[in-house]
């Protein structure tokens, strides 16, 4: 049989071409059919972005300020309050706007939508004066009937735009408000629209951070016109009142948003466009960074800061100390339901030295569970120093002199109060050997290790925690309430009276008498050590020198507001 | 052919079954709570119960894969629970993201592959030939990670050349309608577009591409060595055929059957597996997707996830297989 020769030239061209032939199925179909109606639409538009895309190092319409943030993750939702991630909420910060905010670079509060407020002095009603003249991205009115909906929206799982069949649940607002609509520990009673731009809740018991949770991004105003225009879509389609509005998201890779024309704020933002980028990769990023592609990246490994500070051509930022690394210990499982054992552990691991060993000096080592810029915090408590005979007299003294094994569960992932928790977890491995526990490694998945964690499943444990309000009650109560056992208290610790204490701190809505209440709790806490607490860390991040105005946040969610690029 | 094309397309109907059971039964073997995760790590029991059941998971495992399965028939691949977008409507950018950086890198593997390896067993024993093996050798042993990394210090931080991550320029994003780059920018008539769409592919296309190569270029030679000793390229050259006729029209049609196989199978294993690549270079593909998913415990897309890159597999399967065919008009089915 003759077989021709081009045959053979076009085997060759064939497999080249196999794969594209593959993605026929259906993909090529819709393509063709949508190629001619597209390609007339938009030729005209496209052919000007052509030209910038040539120009790809500057990029956008020329003097256009894009700034390119990257980062580690995507945002989980766009619907600030249906999560608890810090991605979504970096981003949500731009678009949506809450009735309090947060000075730039602390905790303090400032007037958000609201300019001023008034509490009663029994610490149950408050009133909150809203700025006129706002508009949502939308072009709707902002008024005292919109922060309503959103709120009532929130507590209220029947609400029509609570979305709850669609798996909508607002979770910060049960632990931030005390539960949901007719729980018992739900403190807002009421909220009456007294005017178009006034406003008054109502609580049930007093809450001594109530304005704090104003102010947190989760509680962003969205606009209720958009509610009815995306329903559940809402996650995907944000609408506030920020200085930035959406413009599109495609998932996992960046979500892009543009100034808003009508901010409150004149000269404000002073950006024409953000570009939320993802990055998954640390190394990746900062070759990105260093090649000029992006301005900022999040989450640098405290490793390369030293080198960012002397590189020409980049910034080296720092987040306030707001978080604690620690190793839990179940205090309900033997031998560490024994306070000198647990002592005898604190008393036996290095924290100075696993500071220095791994974050490269971006951490202090830390001797209370709250970290040293929050209100209450107990500079008295002494620290558990670096001191093996003392351990050992401990161990004895609960009955170990010969030693123990014990088991240390290991982080499996990364966190910015733990960079490293594989080599945190050797050396407290390598620590207590020298005083003769015998420490076995546990490893396990996160999503598990959460959850086994909260069943007491753990003896030891590593894990940490984030402020997001800048009040104490969210690390004191959270991890260490006794009524939080089985939800976010995984040591299992159990004081009355420092229940008492983080009780009365909460209901009190005098800040001094608060800060008291919350030194006394620590010192006792300290004395029980259900945790050897081993450092704050000072999150790093870098930008180009290009950036300017750019002010790191503790809560990782700044404003770009400010924000512009030399150039 | 056409019996056996409809033959094989019938064939499917129990692997597709037999591919949701494996899925469905996997993905519950998972450990790990999906209410738990979505609640995070302050969440209480009772709200943990709330969401288990209003997602379904409180049900019997046989009634949640009934409920699957009728769904799927439906064109319905479920909700994501992280994302709470019907899944049929999410995927797809993200198959197209994967499909475009495998067609290159098998462009890459199989031109560099299957030449290098017809060029080794030519000059058989020559220098060219102990440093092609070599190379495919080293390229074969390679960590993924590590040649990527490798190629962005290089290539984007140093020189300058080639971006170091994404589809195309972040700060300049062009309207998709396909989700194939390169095939929207030139429905957009955007040339300059597709150039920095083409910049973007390359690094990636590389690190991707460097395994699949490197087998492909083994087996090409091995397979070409076996057939060069055959009595009928004797024949072809006693009749005085010059040297790239025997080869590229005589012997690569008998040899290229079993790289062809390679190639089919490494495709597949290149749309499932491109996590790490996708991963290092912000490629937003399939692997990534489920790999995200994983991690939350997002059963429905970690099912149409791997349903779907089963699919495409047994796809690429058939199409190897009718491929053999038209090579080779000895092989009858």
């Amino acid at each position: 049989m003759k077989v021709k020769f081009s045959f053979l030239v076009a085997l060759m061209l064939a497999f080249v071409l196999v794969l594209a032939a593959c993605s026929g199925d259906g993909g090529a179909d819709s393509a063709s059919t949508e190629e001619e109606e597209e390609a007339d639409a938009t030729e005209g538009s496209e052919d000007s972005a052509g030209e910038d895309s040539e120009t790809e190092a500057d990029g956008g319409a020329e003097g256009e300020q894009v700034l390119v943030f990257a980062r580690g993750g995507d945002s989980e939702s766009l619907d600030p309050s249906s999560t608890t991630d810090g991605e979504s909420s970096r981003v949500t910060r731009q678009i949506l706007e809450t009735l309090l905010t947060f000075e730039e670079d602390s905790f303090e509060l400032e007037p958000g939508l609201a300019h001023d407020w008034e509490v009663s002095d029994d610490g149950l009603n408050y009133t909150f004066y809203l700025e006129k003249g706002v508009t949502f991205h939308d072009g709707t009115d902002f008024n005292a009937e919109a922060v309503k909906t959103n709120f009532e929206r929130w507590a209220d799982p029947e609400h029509e735009y609570s979305f709850a069949d669609d798996n909508y649940v607002y979770s910060m607002y049960g632990t931030m408000f005390g539960g949901f609509q007719g729980d018992d520990g739900h403190v807002i009673e009421e909220i009456n629209v007294v005017g178009d731009h006034e406003i008054e809740f109502v609580l049930s018991q007093p809450l001594g951070f109530f304005l704090q949770n104003m102010a947190m991004s989760y509680f962003g105003i969205t606009s209720p016109a958009a509610f009815e225009e995306y329903g559940p879509e809402i996650n995907e389609n944000p609408v506030g009142t920020g200085p930035f509005q959406f413009v599109s998201w495609s998932k996992d890779d960046s979500i892009i948003l543009e100034k808003f024309e009508d901010y409150r704020v004149d000269g404000l933002p002073k950006l024409d466009e953000v570009v939320f980028e993802v990055i998954p990769d640390n190394a990746a990023r900062l070759i990105a960074l260093r090649s000029g592609e992006i301005d900022i990246m999040d989450g640098l490994n405290p490793d390369d800061a030293a080198g960012i500070e002397s590189e020409e051509g980049l910034e080296l930022y720092t987040r306030a100390e707001n978080n604690v690394g620690y190793v839990g210990f179940n205090t309900q499982k033997e031998p560490l339901d024994q306070v000198e054992v647990r002592q005898a552990i604190n008393y036996a691991i290095d924290k100075q030295s696993i500071a220095d060993a791994l974050y490269a000096g971006y951490a202090n080592t830390a001797k209370n569970m709250l970290p040293p810029s929050y209100m209450g915090y107990n500079d008295e408590v002494e620290a558990y120093e670096y001191d093996p005979e003392r351990a050992q007299e401990l161990l004895a003294e609960a009955g170990y002199e010969d030693g123990m094994e014990i088991e240390l569960w290991t982080m499996p992932v990364a966190r910015p109060y733990m960079p490293d928790p594989e080599t945190v977890s050797e050396i407290v491995q390598n620590n207590l050997a020298e005083v003769g526990i015998e420490v076995e490694i546990v490893r396990e998945e996160w999503a598990p290790y959460l959850e086994k964690t909260l069943q007491g499943e753990q003896e030891m444990f590593m894990l940490g925690w984030s402020g997001t309000n800048g009040d104490p009650d969210y690390f004191l109560s959270s991890l260490l309430h006794g009524s939080n056992v089985g939800s976010s208290n995984r040591t299992f610790y159990q004081n009355d009276e420092v229940d008492e204490l983080l009780d009365q701190a909460k209901r009190s809505v005098d800040q001094d008498e608060r800060a008291a209440f919350y030194q006394e709790a620590q010192a006792l806490i300290s004395e029980d050590s259900p945790t050897a607490t081993l450092v704050h860390s000072t999150p790093v991040l870098a930008t180009t020198s290009d950036v300017l105005n750019y002010v790191p946040h503790p809560s990782t969610s700044e404003s770009l507001a400010e924000v512009e690029l030399a150039n | 052919m056409f019996a056996y094309i409809m033959r094989r397309l019938l064939m499917l109907i129990p692997v597709l079954i037999g591919m949701t059971l494996i899925t469905f039964s996997i993905v519950h073997l998972i450990p790990g709570n999906p209410a738990q995760v979505i609640l995070g790590e302050t969440a209480t029991a009772a709200a943990i119960e709330d969401l288990e059941e209003s997602m379904g998971l409180n049900e019997a495992y046989p009634v949640q894969y009934g409920i699957y399965v009728t769904d799927l028939l439906q064109g319905d691949l479920g909700t994501s629970l992280r994302s709470k977008a019907e899944i049929s409507k999410e995927i797809w950018p993200y198959i197209a993201a994967t499909f475009e950086l495998t067609v290159f890198a098998m462009i890459f593997a199989i031109v560099i592959g299957v030449n290098a390896g017809i060029i080794s067993a030519w000059k058989q024993n020559s220098w060219f030939d102990f440093l092609a093996m070599l190379f495919a050798l080293v390229g074969v042993s390679m960590p993924i990670f590590w040649l990527a990394l490798m190629e962005q210090w290089v290539f984007a931080q140093e020189l300058g050349w080639l971006p170091a991550y994404g589809r195309e320029d972040s700060r300049d994003p062009m309207a998709t309608i396909t989700n194939f780059y390169v095939l929207d920018s030139l429905i957009h008539l955007d040339f300059g577009r597709t150039l920095t769409i083409l910049k973007h592919l390359v690094l990636p296309s590389i690190a991707l591409g460097t395994i699949p190569m490197a087998i492909i270029a083994r087996m090409t030679r091995s397979s070409m060595l076996e057939v060069m000793n055959s009595d009928y390229i004797r024949t072809v050259r006693a009749k005085g055929s010059g040297q790239f006729l025997v080869i590229y029209k005589h012997a690569l049609k008998n040899a290229i059957i079993p790289v062809l196989t390679v190639i089919g199978l490494q495709t597949g294993v290149l749309l499932g597996g491109a996590i790490l690549t996708e991963t290092i270079f912000s490629w937003p593909g399939i692997g990534r997707y489920v790999y995200e998913a994983i991690n939350y415990r997002d059963y429905p897309v970690i099912q149409s996830g791997i349903l779907v890159i089963a699919f495409i597999f047994v796809i690429i399967n058939l199409i190897v297989d009718l491929l053999y065919k038209l090579i080779d008009p000895r092989i009858n089915y």
